[in-house]
């Protein structure tokens, strides 16, 4: 506690500006004993592990860096990387466009936009494996959607085909999670102050113009916000993958989460396993850098200029 | 991977541990001092059997009482694995034997059992000779065989076949010349759980089996430098890929999981004509199929020899048996339970006859002396003869390898079902993990 206390007035003196925010500073304690035993002393185990060769059953025995070699040389590793990718990058494309248009619509104050909000909502009340069992299910090509309402169009080898399956995973995250973005954007949009469509329609500009002129630009913020989430989200995309291609066929839907977690937990190789668990952190924090970065950092300046 | 003891595994259902058995309320892997734990898998007519033995044995012996805790069939695997791993393992740890057994004596956490069956003659003679291959470690036993022999059947729909006048195969040539019949007829030859990749296993256990015989996988289990390179690994692959190509499986069998029970529902509602599965798949059908299996339409046989073939046609592969082996963590009371529990209503014969009322055979000697009166009697008959005429009884390939190396293999199938990787490929991505 002492120490605590020397680094509390430590701030307090650093600066009269300063007083405030340093004599609160222990209130980020709570939070920093949660993240360090349950974020940081974990991550370094695992960091440990990737050192070592452990059948998660019998002793850990030091190995230096054959895990790490054994990972890298792993034609699977790539792969994994690109499917991952390809899950960041198409999934992100699909949700942004589609949220920001829904949270934009559900931002008006009608009551039937009111009531559909709450429909929209639903998906992100299930769990992630019920979601998956349930189109697993109505994907089957004999006893599914497609067989029971006789629809050719629907009877596909949906899962069993490396780009349908890995469309169906595509889908199937955008319709658990488009009702939680449109749910940041329509906070977004109705925070926009309303004065500044005034003036634009004053000016004579269309609802399109707008959209594009205003509602966008003022948006940046909850883009970033949105996607990083997404971005973070689908890289550790695990449950309902795994219940409902089990990274198949074969290994095309296979991304790092599965990898590792097949690795270290049917494979019985949890150095390999943590190694993968290492990139992943390591590429989570990259991107969260990037997405911050392109964010901008330079606070002064302003989204409300002249407001 | 592996084995599920019955298919029936409604996903939806909570994963979390149910507790059963006498004290009950503590937390799992926990006990009343003094009481053995044992965890088994939750898939009912199963699971009731375990109870009930568990509670007879239980009555029987106030002073020494065994908790039971449930689990899903995945949920266990991984369940059990981190238990044992962390020392939290229950006295009684329930598997399939063979690699993952394998796994656990090599960090030295299961008790060597061979002395107990030395001094217990009467225990070991009573149980079929045929289970103890997948409980035997470098010539020591760690494990008690129990519960049932589960032989991979062909299965077959009888009206399918009176449909285009044929009669079931008696060769690979049979099953090729059968192919187009029934794809012309509108019905698909066999039915297949694809996703769950341990199905399409079994395919190459029994071509590898019926062209080189039980010595060509011996020969990767022993840990032989390239022993998938032999021509008869690559004769049945071949043959696997090519049977793929002629559309013998049911289409779209790559979005089908066995865990669902889709397969058998293919076959029982007259989409397919055959299937290669586990024998506890007959209850299943008889109890989804409406009267598919009391109608007598279900026919059973096992898998047809191969054109030219080494392998004893008589030879059969699955589960031999239901291993149950003591933590070495647990204390000398609880082992001295899990003993007597062993040696006395384990291996009842009200567990005996339990088990064969759910339509399954016993690994115990003589069990056939109860199936008279069973309205499964000729399923029952059917699965001891195979079992017990059986030169070789094979383990399934995922249970009798290693963790490691099964992964690859399940992988590696899965690929080869779809066509993209062709049997070299297969071969030596085989080879680099043969004694891992």
């Amino acid at each position: 506690m002492s120490a605590l206390a020397t680094s509390a007035t430590a701030s307090a003196k650093a600066g009269d500006d300063r007083s405030r925010g340093g004599s609160l500073s222990w209130m980020a304690l709570p939070a920093l004993v949660f993240f360090a035993g349950f974020g940081v002393i974990p991550l370094a185990g695992v960091l440990v592990l990737s050192f070592t060769s452990w059948d998660g059953l019998g002793t850990i025995s030091f190995a230096g860096f054959d895990s790490w070699r054994s990972v890298l040389s792993d034609p699977g590793l790539p792969h994994a990387l690109w499917i991952t990718f390809l899950v960041i990058v198409i999934s992100w494309a699909v949700q942004t466009p589609a949220s920001i248009l829904l949270g934009v619509f559900l931002a008006g104050h009608q009551r039937y936009r009111a009531v559909l909000s709450v429909l929209y909502f639903i998906p992100l009340l299930l769990s992630s494996a019920a979601i998956a069992i349930t189109f697993k299910a109505l994907l089957d090509p004999n006893f599914g959607l497609g067989a029971g309402l006789r629809i050719p169009l629907l009877t596909q080898d949906w899962l069993g085909e490396p780009w349908l399956a890995f469309g169906v995973v595509i889908f199937v995250v955008s319709w658990q999670f488009i009702p939680f973005h449109s749910l940041i954007y329509q906070g977004g949009v109705r925070q926009i102050p309303r004065t500044m469509y005034e003036a634009a329609e004053l000016d004579g500009a269309g609802r399109v113009r707008m959209f594009f002129s205003i509602t966008l630009p003022q948006l940046k913020y909850t883009i970033i916000t949105s996607s990083t989430l997404m971005v973070v989200g689908s890289l550790t995309f695990f449950d309902l993958i795994w219940v409902l291609t089990a990274g198949g066929p074969g290994d095309a839907t296979r991304v790092l989460a599965l990898d590792m977690y097949k690795r270290g937990f049917q494979a019985n190789l949890m150095g390999p396993a943590s190694v993968i668990a290492v990139i992943l952190v390591l590429v989570g924090l990259a991107l969260a850098l990037f997405l911050r970065r392109l964010g901008g950092r330079d606070n002064s300046h302003s989204q409300l200029e002249g407001m | 991977m592996g084995l599920p003891l019955g298919a029936t595994l409604a996903a939806c259902g909570s994963p979390g541990p149910t507790q059963a058995g006498a004290g009950g309320g503590t937390g799992s892997g926990e006990a009343p001092a003094g009481s053995a734990t044992y965890w088994y898998l939750s898939t009912e007519p199963q699971e009731g059997v375990r109870r009930r033995t568990m509670e007879r044995f239980n009555k029987a012996n106030p002073n020494g009482q065994i908790v039971g805790t449930t689990f899903q069939n995945d949920a266990f695997k991984t369940k059990i694995k981190t238990a044992i791993g962390a020392g939290q393992a229950p006295t009684l740890i329930w598997g399939w034997g063979g690699g993952t057994l394998r796994s656990y004596v090599q960090a030295g956490q299961v008790d060597d059992l061979t002395s107990w069956f030395d001094e217990n003659p009467a225990v070991k003679d009573r149980l079929f000779p045929s289970s103890f291959g997948a409980a035997t470690v470098d010539g020591k036993i760690y494990a008690m065989p129990c519960e049932t022999m589960q032989p991979i059947v062909l299965y077959y729909d009888k009206r399918a076949f009176d449909k285009i006048k044929a009669a079931p195969p008696e060769s690979w040539g049979d099953i090729m010349a059968l192919v187009p019949k029934f794809n012309e007829a509108g019905i698909a030859p066999f039915s297949l759980g694809g996703q769950s990749r341990w199905t399409n296993m079994m395919w190459l256990e029994f071509l590898f089996d019926r062209i080189g015989g039980p010595e060509v996988f011996q020969a990767v289990f022993d840990g032989e430098k390239d022993a998938w390179s032999n021509p008869a690994a690559i004769d049945a692959l071949t043959k696997t890929q090519e049977l793929v190509k002629a559309n013998g499986f049911i289409k779209g069998f790559s979005s089908i999981t066995a865990d669902s029970n889709a397969d058998q529902a293919l076959l029982y509602t007259g989409r397919a004509a055959m299937m290669l599965h586990g024998g506890w798949t007959y209850g299943g059908m008889k109890q989804d199929g409406g009267d598919f299996v009391s109608g007598g339409n279900l026919g059973y046989m096992n898998f047809p020899p191969v054109e030219g073939g080494k392998g004893d046609p008589g030879n059969t592969v699955g589960n031999p048996g239901q291993y149950m082996s003591i933590s070495s963590k647990a204390t000398p009371e609880q082992k001295e339970i899990a003993k007597k529990f062993f040696s006395t209503e384990l291996i009842s014969d009200t567990s005996v006859k339990e088990w064969v009322a759910t339509g399954a055979v016993p690994i115990v000697n003589g069990a056939n002396s109860h199936f008279a009166g069973s309205e499964d009697a000729d399923f029952l008959n059917f699965v001891y003869d195979i079992a017990a005429n059986a030169k070789t009884f094979g383990q399934s390939w995922d249970q009798a390898l290693s963790p490691t190396a099964a992964e690859v293999l399940l992988d590696n199938i899965s690929k080869l079902f779809q066509l993209s990787i062709s049997p070299q490929q297969f071969v030596e991505s085989m080879n680099a993990v043969i004694g891992k």
